[in-house]
């Protein structure tokens, strides 16, 4: 609690008292009259003085003048009437501002609980000077600096570890609890933290530019872009109000000068004590609090689980989505190639793996790589000699004195070597010793743990159609497909013709249908804009699919993007629950407030408990372990 | 041209009206109140002298919420 709401606890708790003993004390006339006005000042001077501070500057319609009109009309009814109960105009006050109170407390609260699980902001950097450790601030640190990270601190800039071994928690970034083992030459990101061992840094980037900061950046900003509902709310409640004072005045004037007409008893008081009741109902606090903080909450909710939604309107449109478009390389396939056979070998699978790996050793390529990765083993360079590079077609060498080729057919077929021809999807590498085929490693891209899993998973939430898109071969492209359980197919696309793919299949949907485009953000930019909603997958490193996508999915699962799908249902249906909630009671409320059935107490009700059980639903929308 | 200030304010409805009134302001483009980081995004016009919108800005803006607080 701040000072301020401990003052207003005081006022309240004295104004309590006050109420309670003079309600053992039996004073009458002016005395009372003071006394009680004394508690109602005490709880509610702050409440008149902006409702005339309103008056003045134009802004009318408030709660605060809601309240003023109301309890001062109830003390006005009490002098008339003789009866000396002042207690309900009390009460009225007293009870608003316990609400008011804690409106505050529990918003700044829940505020912190999610802004805290968001926080993966580093406070310092440490640089070593003169053989100490200096602590400095992450943005005075330059680009190619030093820095040190000892265990149990968040690493501050992202960088490169020149001296080191550790593991890494990175679940404040990615969601996943499992650590993360890393090693000098390895990159390290920014936000995560560093579990065991003393990590020595080069920074790559400055603070601004680092992960961690784009990622604060982004989350401190989701949720500035403000959704339909939350428009409608604030909308709503600009004509709400002013809506309702006029019913109340209406409600205090035609019936009884009806009733005079007819030649009854015009009963002025029980109208006006109605009509001021129904000022006590028509708060409109429950509803503007508790919509955007259920927003918030979902965003942080969704945040720590590893998924970052930029904004309150793509939760909203992400709610909708039904047609999930995929991108092959990098979403449902791991992106990286590995050797997956080797056929039709004359020699040991093991020996066709070695001689390959060493021919192929100076070279960078993707392929060679998988290759020294199959072998498993540290490559021995002075075992190879004359590489000899045929560019397009492959490598020749000299390894333990065999010459040894590898390449496509073409190379074979240059050499003189009739190769036997694969029919398996993938890379095929030909593979030939001394002048005599030896048989051929089928290199390919391998499909992700969950990627079928997560096309299961997105039937089972009931989207209507999955599609795959891919620039790749269509033998291969099928063969993915066809494996990950995917509805529809396109391959041998070029960027161009998935925006043309993805703008046909948005032309082909239902307007309440919304289409959602998962890439990995690296040559997908303009697909991700095009899309009702794009998802960047595992996009930590690339920062053009921050800022091209809508949701960033911060480690490279796709099930994960169920598991948005279902966040942003949850926080919707919240949302709706209290939409609903909150117009609802207050329309019955109103409704036996006019026809006289609802007095001031079940009006204090109808606003400030609404208020208090919206704000406590909203925050449910935090919790999404479980989705 | 957009700057971020930090802002104090109780409750929602009040952030709602500070809005309101920061976009009305002369030499405010658009304006964005972010309550639960308790934030303002100010998008000023072109040209427009920044010192002196802002306070304009927490004039308008304190007609409207006595209480509320703009960090310039």
């Amino acid at each position: 609690m701040n000072r301020k709401q401990r003052i207003m606890l005081m006022r309240i708790a004295l104004s309590a008292i006050m109420v309670a003993s003079l309600s053992f004390i039996p004073v009458s006339g002016v005395l009372r009259f003071i006394l009680y006005m004394a508690a109602y000042l005490i709880v509610g001077y702050d409440i008149l003085l902006k409702a005339i501070r309103g008056i003045i500057n134009g802004q009318v319609f408030d709660e605060c003048f809601l309240m003023a009109i109301a309890t001062v009309g109830a003390v006005a009814l009490a002098l008339y009437e003789r009866s000396g109960d002042y207690t309900e105009a009390v009460a009225v006050m007293l009870f608003y501002q316990v609400g008011e109170l804690f409106q505050s407390y529990a918003v700044g609260k829940s505020r912190k609980n999610i802004t805290e699980l968001m926080d993966i902001r580093p406070d310092y950097a440490n640089i070593e000077k003169d053989g100490k450790l200096e602590r400095v601030d992450p943005d005075d640190v330059e680009k190619g600096s030093v820095i040190i990270v000892q265990p149990g601190e968040k690493v501050p800039i992202d960088g490169i570890v020149i001296e080191g071994e550790s593991s890494l928690n990175t679940s404040a970034l990615t969601g996943e609890s499992l650590p993360r083992d890393i090693h000098a030459g390895d990159g390290i990101i920014s936000g995560s933290i560093n579990l065991s061992g003393v990590l020595r840094i080069r920074t790559e980037k400055e603070f601004g530019e680092s992960t961690v900061s784009k990622i604060l950046d982004l989350v401190e900003n989701a949720s500035s872009r403000k959704s339909r509902s939350e428009d409608f709310i604030s909308k709503f409640a600009r004509v709400y109000t002013p809506a309702v004072c006029l019913s109340a005045l209406v409600l205090a004037v035609l019936p009884p000068l009806f009733l005079m007409l007819t030649g009854n008893a015009p009963i002025w008081e029980t109208w006006i004590y109605r009509a001021l009741t129904f000022l006590v109902i028509s708060c409109p606090c429950a509803l503007v609090i508790s919509i955007p903080l259920s927003f918030f909450a979902g965003i942080g909710g969704a945040s720590n689980a590893g998924i970052l939604i930029k904004g309150s309107n793509y939760l909203e449109t992400l709610s909708k989505t039904k047609i999930v478009v995929f991108d092959k390389t990098g979403t449902l396939t791991e992106g990286v190639f590995e050797v997956i056979g080797i056929h039709h070998g004359t020699i040991d699978d093991e020996k066709i793996i070695e001689y390959a790996a060493l021919a192929e050793s100076a070279s960078s390529h993707p392929i060679s790589k998988s290759l020294q990765k199959a072998y498993g083993m540290e490559i021995d360079r002075s075992r190879v000699t004359g590489i000899e590079e045929i560019s397009g077609n492959g490598i020749k060498a000299v390894v333990d004195g065999h010459d040894v080729a590898c390449g496509n057919d073409k190379l074979m077929r240059s050499l003189g070597i009739e190769p036997v021809m694969c029919h398996s999807t993938g890379t095929i590498i030909h593979v030939a010793i001394d002048g005599r085929y030896s048989g051929h490693i089928v290199i390919s891209d391998v499909i992700k743990k969950h990627s079928e899993e997560a096309i299961r998973a997105l039937k089972d939430i009931g989207i209507r159609k999955t599609v795959m898109l891919t620039g790749d071969a269509r033998k291969a492209a099928e063969s993915v497909a066809e494996k990950v359980g995917a509805d529809e197919v396109y391959s041998e696309l070029l960027p161009s013709d998935k925006v043309e793919k993805v703008e046909e299949l948005i032309a082909g949907k239902g307007s309440d249908e919304k289409l959602a485009f998962v890439g990995d953000g690296i040559n997908d930019a303009p697909v991700l804009g095009r899309a009702d909603i794009g998802i960047a997958m595992g996009a930590m490193g690339s920062d053009a699919a921050i800022e091209a996508a809508d949701v960033v999915l911060m480690d490279d699962d796709p099930l994960k993007i169920a598991k948005a799908i279902r966040i942003s249902r949850k926080c919707l249906r919240i949302v709706y629950e209290n939409i609903v909630f909150a117009i609802g009671i207050k329309l019955i409320c109103l409704i036996l407030g006019a026809v006289g059935i609802a007095d001031m107490w079940l009006a204090i009700f109808a606003d400030v408990g609404v208020m208090i059980i919206a704000v406590l639903n909203a925050i449910r929308a935090l919790n999404v372990k479980k989705l | 041209m957009k700057k971020t200030y930090g802002i104090e304010v109780d409750c929602a409805n009040c952030a709602d009206k500070m809005e309101l009134a920061a976009s009305k302001t002369e030499g405010v483009k658009a304006c964005t109140v972010n309550f639960m980081m308790q934030k303002m995004i100010i998008e000023f016009q072109e040209g427009a002298d920044r010192d002196s919108v802002m306070d304009n800005v927490r004039k308008n803006c304190r007609k409207v919420e006595k209480d509320c607080e703009i960090f310039i």
